[in-house]
Protein backbone atom coordinates (compact mmCIF):
# COMPACT_ATOMS: atom_id res chain seq x y z
CA UNK A 1 0.00 0.00 0.00
CA UNK A 2 2.89 2.36 0.60
CA UNK A 3 4.61 3.02 -2.67
CA UNK A 4 8.20 4.00 -2.43
CA UNK A 5 8.65 7.07 -4.55
CA UNK A 6 12.26 8.05 -4.06
CA UNK A 7 15.13 5.91 -2.95
CA UNK A 8 18.47 7.52 -2.12
CA UNK A 9 21.40 5.19 -1.68
CA UNK A 10 24.89 5.93 -0.45
CA UNK A 11 24.74 9.48 -1.77
CA UNK A 12 27.91 11.47 -1.37
CA UNK A 13 28.18 15.07 -2.47
CA UNK A 14 31.09 17.46 -2.68
CA UNK A 15 31.19 21.20 -3.16
CA UNK A 16 34.71 21.43 -4.51
CA UNK A 17 36.75 19.67 -1.83
CA UNK A 18 34.16 19.98 0.90
CA UNK A 19 32.15 16.82 1.42
CA UNK A 20 28.63 17.96 2.26
CA UNK A 21 26.93 14.56 2.32
CA UNK A 22 28.70 11.44 3.52
CA UNK A 23 26.84 8.53 2.00
CA UNK A 24 23.18 9.14 2.75
CA UNK A 25 20.37 6.55 2.50
CA UNK A 26 16.81 7.78 2.43
CA UNK A 27 13.37 6.46 1.51
CA UNK A 28 10.49 8.70 0.53
CA UNK A 29 6.98 7.33 0.14
CA UNK A 30 4.14 8.35 -2.11
CA UNK A 31 1.45 10.68 -0.73
CA UNK A 32 3.36 11.37 2.41
CA UNK A 33 5.05 14.44 3.76
CA UNK A 34 8.67 13.76 4.54
CA UNK A 35 10.37 16.42 6.64
CA UNK A 36 14.10 17.06 6.87
CA UNK A 37 15.15 18.55 10.18
CA UNK A 38 18.52 19.39 11.67
CA UNK A 39 20.77 22.35 12.41
CA UNK A 40 21.95 24.77 9.69
CA UNK A 41 24.59 23.60 7.28
CA UNK A 42 24.04 19.91 7.89
CA UNK A 43 23.02 18.97 4.36
CA UNK A 44 19.21 19.18 4.35
CA UNK A 45 18.94 21.69 1.54
CA UNK A 46 21.80 20.03 -0.28
CA UNK A 47 20.01 16.71 -0.28
CA UNK A 48 16.67 18.15 -1.35
CA UNK A 49 18.38 19.82 -4.30
CA UNK A 50 19.79 16.52 -5.48
CA UNK A 51 16.27 15.14 -5.84
CA UNK A 52 15.55 17.31 -8.89
CA UNK A 53 19.18 17.85 -9.78
CA UNK A 54 19.18 21.55 -9.00
CA UNK A 55 22.68 20.87 -7.66
CA UNK A 56 23.71 20.61 -11.33
CA UNK A 57 23.58 24.41 -11.39
CA UNK A 58 26.16 24.66 -8.63
CA UNK A 59 29.69 24.94 -9.90
CA UNK A 60 32.19 22.31 -8.72
CA UNK A 61 29.44 20.15 -7.29
CA UNK A 62 30.06 16.43 -7.66
CA UNK A 63 28.04 13.48 -6.50
CA UNK A 64 28.35 9.72 -6.06
CA UNK A 65 25.69 7.18 -5.26
CA UNK A 66 22.19 6.93 -6.62
CA UNK A 67 18.83 8.65 -6.41
CA UNK A 68 15.99 6.59 -7.80
CA UNK A 69 12.62 8.03 -8.74
CA UNK A 70 10.06 5.28 -9.32
CA UNK A 71 12.91 2.83 -9.59
CA UNK A 72 14.97 4.76 -12.13
CA UNK A 73 18.23 6.45 -11.33
CA UNK A 74 17.81 10.14 -12.07
CA UNK A 75 21.57 10.56 -12.41
CA UNK A 76 21.82 8.13 -15.31
CA UNK A 77 22.82 9.69 -18.61
CA UNK A 78 19.52 8.79 -20.25
CA UNK A 79 17.51 11.05 -17.99
CA UNK A 80 15.99 14.09 -19.65
CA UNK A 81 16.71 16.82 -17.15
CA UNK A 82 13.78 19.08 -18.02
CA UNK A 83 11.40 16.13 -17.89
CA UNK A 84 12.76 15.19 -14.45
CA UNK A 85 12.26 18.71 -13.12
CA UNK A 86 8.76 18.73 -14.54
CA UNK A 87 8.01 15.61 -12.48
CA UNK A 88 9.80 16.85 -9.38
CA UNK A 89 8.70 20.40 -8.69
CA UNK A 90 10.33 22.77 -6.24
CA UNK A 91 9.34 25.63 -3.98
CA UNK A 92 12.14 27.77 -2.61
CA UNK A 93 12.87 29.41 0.71
CA UNK A 94 12.42 32.93 -0.59
CA UNK A 95 9.26 33.34 -2.65
CA UNK A 96 10.57 33.86 -6.19
CA UNK A 97 7.67 34.70 -8.48
CA UNK A 98 8.78 36.04 -11.85
CA UNK A 99 8.27 39.76 -12.43
CA UNK A 100 5.28 38.99 -14.62
CA UNK A 101 1.55 38.92 -14.07
CA UNK A 102 0.09 36.30 -11.75
CA UNK A 103 -1.45 34.61 -14.75
CA UNK A 104 1.82 34.47 -16.67
CA UNK A 105 3.62 33.10 -13.64
CA UNK A 106 1.30 30.13 -13.41
CA UNK A 107 1.09 29.66 -17.18
CA UNK A 108 4.88 29.75 -17.58
CA UNK A 109 5.40 26.06 -16.80
CA UNK A 110 2.58 24.72 -18.99
CA UNK A 111 3.67 27.01 -21.82
CA UNK A 112 7.21 25.70 -21.44
CA UNK A 113 5.89 22.20 -21.90
CA UNK A 114 3.99 23.04 -25.04
CA UNK A 115 0.49 24.06 -23.98
CA UNK A 116 -0.48 27.07 -26.07
CA UNK A 117 -4.28 27.15 -26.18
CA UNK A 118 -5.78 29.97 -24.18
CA UNK A 119 -8.72 28.00 -22.79
CA UNK A 120 -6.49 25.12 -21.70
CA UNK A 121 -4.12 27.55 -20.00
CA UNK A 122 -7.03 29.36 -18.33
CA UNK A 123 -8.18 26.07 -16.92
CA UNK A 124 -4.74 25.10 -15.62
CA UNK A 125 -4.22 28.53 -14.07
CA UNK A 126 -7.52 28.40 -12.22
CA UNK A 127 -7.03 24.81 -11.10
CA UNK A 128 -3.50 25.43 -9.84
CA UNK A 129 -4.47 28.60 -8.00
CA UNK A 130 -7.39 26.79 -6.39
CA UNK A 131 -5.11 23.92 -5.36
CA UNK A 132 -2.74 26.41 -3.80
CA UNK A 133 -5.67 27.97 -1.93
CA UNK A 134 -5.11 31.42 -3.35
CA UNK A 135 -7.70 31.57 -6.14
CA UNK A 136 -10.21 33.58 -4.15
CA UNK A 137 -7.60 36.16 -3.20
CA UNK A 138 -6.27 36.79 -6.69
CA UNK A 139 -8.97 35.78 -9.15
CA UNK A 140 -10.04 39.37 -9.79
CA UNK A 141 -6.57 40.62 -10.62
CA UNK A 142 -4.73 37.87 -12.42
CA UNK A 143 -3.09 40.52 -14.57
CA UNK A 144 -1.41 42.16 -11.59
CA UNK A 145 2.34 41.83 -11.19
CA UNK A 146 3.06 38.87 -8.93
CA UNK A 147 5.64 40.94 -7.06
CA UNK A 148 2.95 43.36 -5.89
CA UNK A 149 1.22 40.91 -3.54
CA UNK A 150 2.28 39.92 -0.03
CA UNK A 151 5.10 37.49 0.72
CA UNK A 152 2.73 34.78 1.90
CA UNK A 153 0.63 35.15 -1.22
CA UNK A 154 3.74 35.13 -3.37
CA UNK A 155 4.80 31.84 -1.85
CA UNK A 156 1.40 30.32 -2.62
CA UNK A 157 1.72 31.66 -6.17
CA UNK A 158 5.03 29.81 -6.35
CA UNK A 159 3.36 26.66 -5.10
CA UNK A 160 0.61 27.09 -7.69
CA UNK A 161 3.26 27.68 -10.33
CA UNK A 162 4.96 24.43 -9.37
CA UNK A 163 1.64 22.54 -9.37
CA UNK A 164 0.72 23.85 -12.81
CA UNK A 165 3.17 21.48 -14.51
CA UNK A 166 1.52 18.55 -12.68
CA UNK A 167 4.52 17.14 -10.86
CA UNK A 168 4.51 13.86 -8.89
CA UNK A 169 6.78 15.15 -6.19
CA UNK A 170 6.93 18.59 -4.63
CA UNK A 171 10.16 19.65 -2.96
CA UNK A 172 9.89 22.50 -0.49
CA UNK A 173 13.05 24.06 0.85
CA UNK A 174 12.04 25.89 4.03
CA UNK A 175 8.98 27.32 2.31
CA UNK A 176 7.74 29.22 5.35
CA UNK A 177 10.93 30.51 6.92
CA UNK A 178 10.54 33.91 5.24
CA UNK A 179 6.88 34.23 6.15
CA UNK A 180 4.79 35.49 9.06
CA UNK A 181 2.91 33.05 11.33
CA UNK A 182 -0.45 33.51 9.60
CA UNK A 183 0.96 32.88 6.15
CA UNK A 184 2.89 29.96 7.58
CA UNK A 185 -0.27 28.41 8.99
CA UNK A 186 -1.98 28.78 5.61
CA UNK A 187 0.87 27.07 3.83
CA UNK A 188 1.03 24.26 6.36
CA UNK A 189 -2.66 23.65 5.94
CA UNK A 190 -2.23 23.71 2.21
CA UNK A 191 0.68 21.27 2.26
CA UNK A 192 -1.37 18.79 4.26
CA UNK A 193 -4.12 18.96 1.66
CA UNK A 194 -1.65 18.58 -1.18
CA UNK A 195 -0.29 15.28 0.05
CA UNK A 196 -3.49 13.63 -1.19
CA UNK A 197 -2.19 14.12 -4.70
CA UNK A 198 1.51 14.64 -4.36
CA UNK A 199 4.54 13.30 -2.60
CA UNK A 200 6.01 16.11 -0.55
CA UNK A 201 9.50 16.59 0.76
CA UNK A 202 10.06 19.56 3.01
CA UNK A 203 13.11 21.03 4.65
CA UNK A 204 12.30 22.90 7.81
CA UNK A 205 14.16 24.56 10.63
CA UNK A 206 11.06 24.49 12.67
CA UNK A 207 10.67 21.26 14.64
CA UNK A 208 7.12 22.07 15.64
CA UNK A 209 6.31 22.42 11.97
CA UNK A 210 7.83 19.04 11.20
CA UNK A 211 5.94 17.36 14.01
CA UNK A 212 2.68 19.12 13.11
CA UNK A 213 2.48 18.24 9.47
CA UNK A 214 4.90 15.52 8.40
CA UNK A 215 4.34 11.78 8.29
CA UNK A 216 7.96 10.89 8.24
CA UNK A 217 11.02 12.76 9.45
CA UNK A 218 14.70 12.48 8.73
CA UNK A 219 17.14 14.03 11.17
CA UNK A 220 20.33 15.39 9.63
CA UNK A 221 23.58 16.17 11.35
CA UNK A 222 26.85 17.21 9.71
CA UNK A 223 26.14 15.63 6.35
CA UNK A 224 24.66 12.38 7.68
CA UNK A 225 21.13 11.24 8.29
CA UNK A 226 21.25 10.18 11.92
CA UNK A 227 17.76 8.81 12.07
CA UNK A 228 14.68 8.50 9.88
CA UNK A 229 11.34 7.23 11.02
CA UNK A 230 7.65 7.94 11.26
CA UNK A 231 7.38 11.45 12.64
CA UNK A 232 5.50 10.48 15.77
CA UNK A 233 8.00 7.77 16.51
CA UNK A 234 10.99 10.02 15.96
CA UNK A 235 9.67 12.81 18.12
CA UNK A 236 8.34 10.71 20.98
CA UNK A 237 10.73 7.84 21.06
CA UNK A 238 13.94 8.56 19.16
CA UNK A 239 16.37 5.70 18.83
CA UNK A 240 19.52 7.80 18.68
CA UNK A 241 20.81 9.95 21.48
CA UNK A 242 21.77 12.79 19.09
CA UNK A 243 18.19 12.93 17.81
CA UNK A 244 16.90 13.05 21.34
CA UNK A 245 19.31 15.86 22.18
CA UNK A 246 18.27 17.84 19.15
CA UNK A 247 14.52 17.51 19.44
CA UNK A 248 14.60 18.24 23.13
CA UNK A 249 16.46 21.44 22.33
CA UNK A 250 19.79 20.62 23.86
CA UNK A 251 21.60 21.92 20.76
CA UNK A 252 20.84 23.25 17.31
CA UNK B 1 16.09 66.83 -3.18
CA UNK B 2 18.45 69.72 -2.56
CA UNK B 3 15.95 71.40 -0.32
CA UNK B 4 15.63 68.19 1.59
CA UNK B 5 19.36 67.96 2.04
CA UNK B 6 19.55 71.58 3.15
CA UNK B 7 16.78 70.84 5.58
CA UNK B 8 18.56 67.92 7.15
CA UNK B 9 21.79 69.85 7.40
CA UNK B 10 19.99 72.68 9.17
CA UNK B 11 18.36 70.23 11.53
CA UNK B 12 21.68 68.60 12.25
CA UNK B 13 23.20 71.98 12.95
CA UNK B 14 20.38 72.92 15.26
CA UNK B 15 20.82 69.64 17.05
CA UNK B 16 24.56 70.17 17.36
CA UNK B 17 23.97 73.64 18.82
CA UNK B 18 21.69 72.27 21.47
CA UNK B 19 24.41 69.98 22.74
CA UNK B 20 27.04 71.29 25.15
CA UNK B 21 29.78 72.98 23.10
CA UNK B 22 32.77 70.67 23.30
CA UNK B 23 35.91 72.06 21.73
CA UNK B 24 36.41 69.01 19.56
CA UNK B 25 32.91 69.14 18.23
CA UNK B 26 33.34 72.79 17.29
CA UNK B 27 36.50 71.95 15.38
CA UNK B 28 34.71 69.14 13.58
CA UNK B 29 31.94 71.53 12.64
CA UNK B 30 34.37 73.94 11.03
CA UNK B 31 35.98 71.22 8.94
CA UNK B 32 32.53 70.02 8.05
CA UNK B 33 31.49 73.50 6.97
CA UNK B 34 34.55 73.89 4.80
CA UNK B 35 34.11 70.52 3.16
CA UNK B 36 30.46 71.27 2.66
CA UNK B 37 31.51 74.37 0.77
CA UNK B 38 34.04 72.45 -1.30
CA UNK B 39 31.51 69.85 -2.37
CA UNK B 40 28.93 72.51 -3.09
CA UNK B 41 31.43 74.35 -5.26
CA UNK B 42 32.22 71.15 -7.17
CA UNK B 43 28.56 70.47 -7.81
CA UNK B 44 27.98 74.10 -8.71
CA UNK B 45 30.78 74.07 -11.30
CA UNK B 46 29.19 71.34 -13.39
CA UNK B 47 25.71 72.81 -13.08
CA UNK B 48 27.09 76.24 -13.93
CA UNK B 49 28.72 75.01 -17.12
CA UNK B 50 25.51 73.29 -18.15
CA UNK B 51 23.56 76.47 -17.57
CA UNK B 52 26.14 78.45 -19.57
CA UNK B 53 25.87 76.03 -22.48
CA UNK B 54 22.09 76.26 -22.50
CA UNK B 55 22.16 80.05 -22.32
CA UNK B 56 24.78 80.32 -25.05
CA UNK B 57 23.03 77.96 -27.46
CA UNK B 58 19.57 79.30 -26.95
CA UNK B 59 20.39 83.02 -26.91
CA UNK B 60 22.39 82.64 -30.12
CA UNK B 61 20.17 80.11 -31.81
CA UNK B 62 16.61 81.00 -30.90
CA UNK B 63 16.50 84.59 -32.22
CA UNK B 64 17.78 83.36 -35.60
CA UNK B 65 15.10 80.65 -35.70
CA UNK B 66 12.39 83.16 -34.89
CA UNK B 67 13.75 85.75 -37.31
CA UNK B 68 14.08 83.26 -40.14
CA UNK B 69 10.74 81.63 -39.36
CA UNK B 70 10.58 78.51 -37.27
CA UNK B 71 8.67 76.47 -39.84
CA UNK B 72 10.95 77.57 -42.68
CA UNK B 73 13.98 76.63 -40.61
CA UNK B 74 12.74 73.24 -39.44
CA UNK B 75 10.91 72.15 -42.59
CA UNK B 76 12.92 73.95 -45.28
CA UNK B 77 14.55 71.54 -47.69
CA UNK B 78 17.31 73.70 -49.05
CA UNK B 79 20.48 74.60 -47.22
CA UNK B 80 23.13 76.95 -48.60
CA UNK B 81 24.95 80.12 -47.56
CA UNK B 82 21.74 82.14 -47.55
CA UNK B 83 18.90 79.65 -47.26
CA UNK B 84 18.68 77.66 -44.07
CA UNK B 85 16.27 74.73 -44.35
CA UNK B 86 17.32 72.16 -41.76
CA UNK B 87 15.01 69.30 -42.74
CA UNK B 88 17.65 67.34 -44.73
CA UNK B 89 19.94 67.28 -41.71
CA UNK B 90 17.14 66.46 -39.24
CA UNK B 91 16.09 63.55 -41.43
CA UNK B 92 19.72 62.61 -41.93
CA UNK B 93 20.34 62.39 -38.20
CA UNK B 94 17.10 60.52 -37.56
CA UNK B 95 17.63 58.02 -40.38
CA UNK B 96 21.27 57.35 -39.60
CA UNK B 97 20.42 56.88 -35.94
CA UNK B 98 17.49 54.57 -36.67
CA UNK B 99 19.67 52.54 -39.02
CA UNK B 100 22.50 52.28 -36.53
CA UNK B 101 20.13 51.26 -33.76
CA UNK B 102 18.39 48.64 -35.85
CA UNK B 103 21.72 46.98 -36.62
CA UNK B 104 23.67 47.72 -33.44
CA UNK B 105 21.01 47.00 -30.84
CA UNK B 106 20.23 43.38 -31.77
CA UNK B 107 23.94 42.60 -32.02
CA UNK B 108 24.69 44.43 -28.79
CA UNK B 109 21.85 42.92 -26.78
CA UNK B 110 22.64 39.43 -27.98
CA UNK B 111 26.31 39.94 -27.13
CA UNK B 112 25.25 41.11 -23.68
CA UNK B 113 23.09 38.01 -23.18
CA UNK B 114 25.98 35.85 -24.33
CA UNK B 115 28.41 37.58 -22.00
CA UNK B 116 26.13 37.45 -19.00
CA UNK B 117 24.88 33.89 -19.40
CA UNK B 118 26.70 31.70 -21.89
CA UNK B 119 30.23 32.98 -22.10
CA UNK B 120 33.01 30.62 -20.95
CA UNK B 121 35.14 32.26 -18.27
CA UNK B 122 38.30 32.28 -20.36
CA UNK B 123 36.60 33.99 -23.27
CA UNK B 124 34.93 36.46 -20.91
CA UNK B 125 38.31 37.46 -19.52
CA UNK B 126 39.17 38.60 -23.03
CA UNK B 127 35.76 39.83 -24.20
CA UNK B 128 34.97 42.15 -21.32
CA UNK B 129 38.16 44.23 -21.55
CA UNK B 130 37.76 44.25 -25.32
CA UNK B 131 34.31 45.80 -25.05
CA UNK B 132 35.60 48.34 -22.54
CA UNK B 133 38.43 49.17 -24.91
CA UNK B 134 35.93 49.71 -27.72
CA UNK B 135 34.28 52.36 -25.58
CA UNK B 136 37.60 54.12 -25.16
CA UNK B 137 38.73 54.24 -28.79
CA UNK B 138 38.62 57.86 -30.03
CA UNK B 139 35.87 58.41 -32.53
CA UNK B 140 38.27 59.72 -35.15
CA UNK B 141 39.89 56.27 -35.17
CA UNK B 142 36.53 54.68 -35.83
CA UNK B 143 36.02 57.18 -38.61
CA UNK B 144 39.35 56.37 -40.16
CA UNK B 145 38.62 52.65 -39.96
CA UNK B 146 35.27 53.16 -41.67
CA UNK B 147 36.82 55.37 -44.33
CA UNK B 148 39.41 52.77 -45.24
CA UNK B 149 37.36 49.58 -44.83
CA UNK B 150 33.62 50.22 -45.02
CA UNK B 151 33.51 52.98 -47.63
CA UNK B 152 35.54 51.11 -50.31
CA UNK B 153 33.43 47.99 -49.74
CA UNK B 154 30.22 49.94 -50.30
CA UNK B 155 31.67 51.57 -53.38
CA UNK B 156 32.59 48.18 -54.75
CA UNK B 157 29.34 46.43 -53.89
CA UNK B 158 26.81 49.12 -54.71
CA UNK B 159 28.70 51.59 -56.85
CA UNK B 160 28.34 55.30 -56.14
CA UNK B 161 30.71 57.32 -54.03
CA UNK B 162 30.88 54.95 -51.08
CA UNK B 163 30.66 57.88 -48.67
CA UNK B 164 27.01 57.37 -47.86
CA UNK B 165 24.20 56.95 -45.41
CA UNK B 166 24.93 53.22 -45.33
CA UNK B 167 28.56 53.83 -44.38
CA UNK B 168 27.48 56.14 -41.55
CA UNK B 169 24.90 53.61 -40.36
CA UNK B 170 27.40 50.77 -40.28
CA UNK B 171 29.99 52.90 -38.56
CA UNK B 172 27.57 54.10 -35.90
CA UNK B 173 26.14 50.65 -35.33
CA UNK B 174 29.65 49.58 -34.33
CA UNK B 175 30.20 52.68 -32.23
CA UNK B 176 27.08 52.19 -30.13
CA UNK B 177 27.98 48.57 -29.36
CA UNK B 178 30.02 49.16 -26.20
CA UNK B 179 27.27 51.32 -24.67
CA UNK B 180 24.55 48.81 -25.48
CA UNK B 181 26.63 45.80 -24.46
CA UNK B 182 27.92 47.01 -21.09
CA UNK B 183 24.62 48.46 -19.90
CA UNK B 184 22.53 45.53 -21.10
CA UNK B 185 24.95 43.06 -19.59
CA UNK B 186 24.83 44.68 -16.18
CA UNK B 187 21.03 44.87 -16.45
CA UNK B 188 20.85 41.13 -17.11
CA UNK B 189 23.33 40.38 -14.36
CA UNK B 190 21.35 42.36 -11.84
CA UNK B 191 18.28 40.14 -12.28
CA UNK B 192 18.01 37.93 -9.16
CA UNK B 193 19.36 34.44 -9.76
CA UNK B 194 16.32 33.06 -7.97
CA UNK B 195 14.28 33.79 -11.11
CA UNK B 196 16.58 31.51 -13.02
CA UNK B 197 16.39 28.68 -10.47
CA UNK B 198 12.63 29.10 -10.29
CA UNK B 199 12.31 28.70 -14.02
CA UNK B 200 14.73 25.80 -14.31
CA UNK B 201 12.93 24.03 -11.47
CA UNK B 202 9.77 24.07 -13.58
CA UNK B 203 11.52 22.06 -16.25
CA UNK B 204 12.39 24.99 -18.47
CA UNK B 205 15.70 24.68 -20.29
CA UNK B 206 18.39 27.18 -19.32
CA UNK B 207 17.92 28.85 -22.72
CA UNK B 208 14.20 29.29 -22.23
CA UNK B 209 14.79 30.51 -18.69
CA UNK B 210 17.18 33.14 -19.97
CA UNK B 211 15.06 34.36 -22.86
CA UNK B 212 11.63 34.12 -21.23
CA UNK B 213 12.44 35.12 -17.66
CA UNK B 214 15.81 36.81 -17.21
CA UNK B 215 15.83 39.01 -20.31
CA UNK B 216 12.24 40.26 -19.87
CA UNK B 217 13.08 40.99 -16.22
CA UNK B 218 16.00 43.11 -17.43
CA UNK B 219 14.05 44.85 -20.14
CA UNK B 220 13.95 48.31 -18.63
CA UNK B 221 17.72 48.24 -18.18
CA UNK B 222 18.18 46.97 -21.71
CA UNK B 223 15.85 49.66 -22.95
CA UNK B 224 17.83 52.39 -21.26
CA UNK B 225 20.99 51.01 -22.85
CA UNK B 226 19.27 51.42 -26.21
CA UNK B 227 18.28 54.97 -25.38
CA UNK B 228 21.85 55.86 -24.45
CA UNK B 229 23.00 54.18 -27.66
CA UNK B 230 20.63 56.44 -29.57
CA UNK B 231 22.12 59.42 -27.78
CA UNK B 232 25.60 58.31 -28.75
CA UNK B 233 24.62 57.79 -32.38
CA UNK B 234 22.83 61.09 -32.82
CA UNK B 235 25.62 63.06 -31.15
CA UNK B 236 28.56 61.47 -32.97
CA UNK B 237 30.33 63.94 -35.23
CA UNK B 238 33.93 63.41 -36.22
CA UNK B 239 33.61 59.82 -37.34
CA UNK B 240 30.43 60.50 -39.26
CA UNK B 241 31.83 63.52 -41.08
CA UNK B 242 34.54 61.28 -42.54
CA UNK B 243 32.19 58.80 -44.21
CA UNK B 244 28.73 60.30 -44.67
CA UNK B 245 29.33 62.33 -47.83
CA UNK B 246 27.89 65.41 -46.12
CA UNK B 247 25.83 66.81 -48.99
CA UNK B 248 23.14 69.05 -47.48
CA UNK B 249 20.45 67.35 -49.52
CA UNK B 250 17.32 65.42 -48.68
CA UNK B 251 18.17 61.72 -48.13
CA UNK B 252 18.08 59.98 -51.50
CA UNK B 253 18.92 56.42 -50.61
CA UNK B 254 21.22 54.24 -48.58
CA UNK B 255 24.17 54.45 -50.95
CA UNK B 256 23.96 58.21 -51.40
CA UNK B 257 25.60 60.84 -49.26
CA UNK B 258 23.85 62.41 -46.32
CA UNK B 259 24.46 65.15 -43.80
CA UNK B 260 23.55 64.99 -40.12
CA UNK B 261 22.90 67.78 -37.62
CA UNK B 262 26.29 67.42 -36.00
CA UNK B 263 28.23 67.31 -39.25
CA UNK B 264 26.27 70.29 -40.52
CA UNK B 265 27.82 72.35 -37.75
CA UNK B 266 31.33 71.04 -38.04
CA UNK B 267 31.42 71.36 -41.85
CA UNK B 268 30.59 75.04 -41.97
CA UNK B 269 31.46 76.57 -38.62
CA UNK B 270 34.99 77.45 -39.66
CA UNK B 271 33.94 80.03 -42.26
CA UNK B 272 30.39 80.95 -41.23
CA UNK B 273 29.46 84.46 -40.14
CA UNK B 274 26.34 86.51 -39.51
CA UNK B 275 23.04 84.73 -39.96
CA UNK B 276 24.82 81.69 -41.37
CA UNK B 277 26.74 81.30 -38.13
CA UNK B 278 23.56 81.75 -36.09
CA UNK B 279 21.87 79.11 -38.24
CA UNK B 280 24.59 76.66 -37.24
CA UNK B 281 24.09 77.48 -33.58
CA UNK B 282 20.36 76.98 -34.15
CA UNK B 283 21.25 73.56 -35.54
CA UNK B 284 22.81 73.00 -32.13
CA UNK B 285 19.52 74.00 -30.53
CA UNK B 286 17.68 71.34 -32.51
CA UNK B 287 20.33 68.78 -31.61
CA UNK B 288 20.13 69.82 -27.98
CA UNK B 289 16.37 69.32 -27.99
CA UNK B 290 16.80 65.86 -29.49
CA UNK B 291 19.27 64.96 -26.75
CA UNK B 292 16.93 66.34 -24.10
CA UNK B 293 14.12 64.17 -25.40
CA UNK B 294 16.39 61.12 -25.34
CA UNK B 295 17.66 61.80 -21.83
CA UNK B 296 14.18 62.45 -20.51
CA UNK B 297 13.08 59.13 -21.96
CA UNK B 298 16.06 57.56 -20.22
CA UNK B 299 15.17 59.16 -16.88
CA UNK B 300 11.54 58.15 -17.13
CA UNK B 301 12.60 54.61 -17.83
CA UNK B 302 15.02 54.60 -14.91
CA UNK B 303 12.35 55.79 -12.53
CA UNK B 304 9.99 53.12 -13.80
CA UNK B 305 12.71 50.58 -13.18
CA UNK B 306 13.14 51.81 -9.64
CA UNK B 307 9.48 51.15 -9.01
Amino acid sequence: MLNQKIKVRDLKLWYGKFEALHGVDLDIYENEITAFIGPSGCGKSTLIKTLNRMNDLVENCRIEGSVELDGKNIYSKKVELNELRKRVGMVFQQPNPFPKSIYDNIAFGPRTHGIKKKNELDEIVEKSLRQAAIWDEVKDHLDRNALSISGGQQQRICIARALAVEPDVLLMDEPTSALDPISTAKIEELVMELKEDYTIVMVTHNMQQASRISDRTAFFLNGDIIEQDMTRQLFTNPKEEQTDNYISGRFG
Amino acid sequence: MDNLRQGTIKEAKAKANRQPPFKKAAKGNLAEKIMHGVFLLAAFTSIFSLVLIVIFIFTNGLPMMVEYGLADFIFGQTWNQTTFGLLPMILGSVLVTLGAVSIGVPIGVMTAIFMAEFCPKKLYAFLKPAVNLMAGIPSIVYGFFALRIIVPQIRQLFGGPGNSMLAAIMLLSIMILPTVISLSESAIRSVPRSYFSGSVALGASPERSIFSVLVPAAKSGIFSSIVLGVGRAIGETMAVVMVAGNQPLMPRGLTQGIRTLTTNIVMEMAYASGQHRDALVATGVVLFIFIMIINTTFLIMKSKEAK
